[in-house]
């Protein structure tokens, strides 16, 4: 008797929560659209943030709002973009791939070391401690902070010890921007072509000194390029990217050491730049 | 229990001093170039003000402090400015520098007083010479010294306290300073007593270092109070903080400064700096280093004018040994490995160790095995045990919140550490991140 009575009480207090409950999700609904839950779906999920929104999700709720384009998404495949936009009954946008561009083509090859670094194999803690040893203190460390970081298996280190980033991966997230403590990634659109592919500010013999590939400052693509498309500032050339039409490949004919590059697809591939190979034969 | 004249924790290296400890200081002919980095001293770079082509009397001003943290660079030497331009820093990077053609031949002679003589100056009078000459903090911070003699009016200073450790394996650079210029170190806690306004002066050295306890206490001047008093030898007994509850028994709380205690502290060969900038009338120009090492042929207590190579100073020790692995600016414990022999000597250059191959320790290092011997070490009382895995795992605000602040790289962690863990370079490293991160929200 005295087990029937407790069964009791407990499936009165079942039935007491779950009226209280459903008064209460009745009161305090909030009213979705349940559009939001079939976009995200159909979004890759990642939370990357190349979107430029806080993940999947926010994008979802601005997509059914109607304040961004499908095309935003940068990871998502053709076939899921053009569903997300069909389910949505809008345009997709114009997908502007774009990807992670390192500066800097100082591999060990060219680059030389001054000292042995023998610390903590990580590019932070290297550059905590007179730079890990490169010559170059521009330069890209080579220890690899910028591929542990890629959440998408979009780069790998060559044989040069320089992060190359494959571009049909890349979904310009930009996290190995955050990760380079020399702050060498960029992330370009895959149509700027035309890449400075140096940070150091010396000039002359001191910059070449450090590296073979370095931008010396010598001024010569800024002449063979269509005017303004490259300035010399502070020792360096840089490619005014608003003028990219005008960018050809004629830019880094003349580069004596092959900093500037007309980059197709993968940097560093094949290594450097066949016209500069050229010039030093 | 808490030990009279120390502190807790901390580690016992090797002293490693012989090298040089009896080795008289002695001066070196002038370089052919020297190198006058912008950035020799906490705060803001100063501003160059002379151009390629000019010409530099010794003691010329040569760049400007800009603002009061901060602090001018004059020329080492008489010549013609070569450059003004990067060069090599001895913290890895590239920095803007004067550099000077040091004129062949030149007899560098005296010239007319630029820093007035000190008597009959007022408090500020005095701190506004101090800091036209340039004067920094010699034992390696390299603290615009102008700044700490002026505490907040709030501040009451009742004790200056003078650092005569030298705690630092191998370096001599203080010990050769107490015994040769046991004067000029009391001179400069004069001038130092005066600008703070206190009455009382305390010198703490290291009991392995009797002959300058001695030279010191033969020279005591009678009519001010100042004290020299032994401490136990022990690393980091020259970090202020551990100095200060040594000497006066005052804890300084975590984040606060020296003077929140009622004390200032400085190095002592930067009190030996002050009264012979007084003394010649010339700008903080020249240092007492130690070159030192079993790495290196000939180990030597040298005045060198500041800005001189470190090329330079090498080849005058007599080079480096064939098996000298590792050059190091500062002593081992603290100090910054070198991978450009093109560096300068900057004002806050205590010495150059040269380690050779059998002096490093083995490169590998293994998993955290949890026998907290680095909690015994660390002085300030972190875990670095749990401060490294944090890191490690790039849990940057759980160290904060761990008083990551509060580690002063003194490296006692990682001398104990069994599995030779780099610990100090774990944290550095999180600094650097945490620091960006900030700036960059």
């Amino acid at each position: 008797m005295e087990i029937l009575l407790s069964a009791l009480i407990l499936a009165a207090v079942g039935v007491l929560f779950a009226v209280l409950i459903a008064l209460v999700y009745r009161r305090f609904k909030v009213w979705e659209d349940p559009r939001v839950d079939a976009v995200v779906g159909l979004l890759p999920g990642t939370n990357c943030g190349a979107c430029g929104f806080a993940g999947c999700r926010d994008l979802a709720e601005k997509l059914v709002a109607r304040a961004a384009k499908p095309a935003s998404c940068t990871v998502i495949s053709d076939d899921n973009r053009a569903d997300v936009a069909a389910y949505l009954g809008v345009e997709e946008g114009d997908v502007h791939r774009r990807t992670a561009r390192l500066l800097c083509a100082g591999g060990s090859d060219v680059a030389p070391q001054l000292a042995g670094y023998v610390g903590l194999q990580t590019c932070r803690a290297a550059a905590a401690v007179a730079g890990g040893g490169k010559a170059c203190p521009w330069g890209c460390l080579g220890l690899a902070d910028c591929v542990k970081a890629c959440t998408f298996d979009a780069m790998y280190l060559n044989e040069v010890a320089l992060p190359v980033v494959i571009p049909e991966r890349c979904t310009a997230c930009g996290d190995c921007v955050r990760a380079c403590p020399r702050d060498l990634f960029v992330i370009l659109p895959l149509d700027h072509k035309l890449i400075v592919q140096c940070k150091s500010p010396l000039a002359g013999e001191a910059a070449e000194a450090l590296c073979r590939v370095a931008c010396n400052a010598c001024g010569k693509c800024v002449l063979d390029a269509a005017p303004g498309v490259i300035q010399m500032v502070n020792g360096l050339a840089v490619v005014d990217y608003n003028l990219n039409e005008l960018a050809g490949p004629e830019a880094m004919q003349r580069c004596p050491t092959g900093a500037i590059a007309w980059v197709e697809n993968r940097q560093f591939v094949p290594s450097h730049n066949a016209a500069a190979e050229v010039v030093l034969t | 229990m808490i030990p009279r004249f120390s502190f807790r924790h901390g580690v016992h290296p090797p002293d490693l001093k012989a090298l040089t400890r009896s080795a008289a200081i002695r001066r070196l002919p002038y370089p052919e170039e020297v190198i006058l980095p912008l950035r020799q001293h906490t705060g803001k770079p100063a501003k160059a003000i002379v151009k390629p082509g000019d010409r530099v009397e010794r003691g010329d001003t040569v760049a400007e402090a800009d603002g009061w943290m901060s602090s001018p660079v004059h020329a080492s030497a008489a010549g013609r400015v070569d450059a003004v331009g990067l060069w090599p820093h001895p913290d890895g990077s590239f920095a803007p520098a004067v550099r000077i053609a040091v004129e062949p031949y030149s007899p560098q002679a005296p010239r007319p007083r630029i820093v007035p003589d000190w008597k009959g100056l007022t408090r500020e009078q005095l701190i506004e010479a101090i800091r036209k000459a340039g004067v920094v903090g010699l034992g390696g911070a390299a603290f615009p010294t102008h700044v700490k003699l002026s505490p907040p009016k709030d501040q009451a200073i009742d004790v200056l306290i003078i650092n005569g450790c030298e705690c630092e394996p191998y370096l001599t650079t203080d010990h050769r300073t107490m015994v040769e210029y046991p004067q000029r170190v009391h001179l400069g806690v004069r001038i130092m007593m005066q600008c703070l306004g206190v009455r009382r002066a305390v010198i703490g050295i290291e009991r392995n270092k009797p002959d300058a306890i001695a030279a010191l206490r033969s020279s005591l001047p009678g009519d001010i109070d100042v004290a020299v008093q032994p401490l136990t030898v022990k690393y980091p007994q020259g970090a202020e903080k551990m100095l200060i509850r040594a000497l006066v028994g005052r804890e300084v709380p975590s984040g606060k400064l020296p003077l929140h205690v009622g004390t200032v502290v400085q190095n002592i060969a930067s009190v030996a700096t002050i009264a012979e900038v007084f003394e010649t009338g010339l700008p903080l120009i020249e240092r007492i280093v130690t070159v030192t090492g079993r790495g290196i042929r000939r180990p030597s207590n040298l005045i060198v004018p500041v800005g001189t190579p470190l090329r330079y100073l090498l080849d005058a020790c007599g080079g480096m040994t064939p098996d000298a692995r590792e050059v190091v600016f500062g002593g081992p414990m603290m100090g910054v490995a070198q991978a450009n022999l093109d560096v300068p000597l900057l004002k806050g250059t205590t010495g150059v160790v040269v380690l050779t191959e059998s002096d490093c320790k083995a490169e590998e290092s293994y998993p955290c095995i949890r026998c907290g011997r680095c909690l015994d070490a660390c002085p300030v009382f972190l875990n670095p045990q749990l401060l490294g895995s944090l890191a490690l795992a790039g849990r940057y605000d759980e160290m904060t919140a761990n008083h990551l602040a509060d580690c002063m790289l003194c490296g006692c962690c990682s001398y104990a550490c069994p599995s030779n863990i780099p610990l100090p370079q774990l944290f550095q490293a999180a600094r650097v991140a945490i620091r960006q991160r900030q700036s960059a929200a």
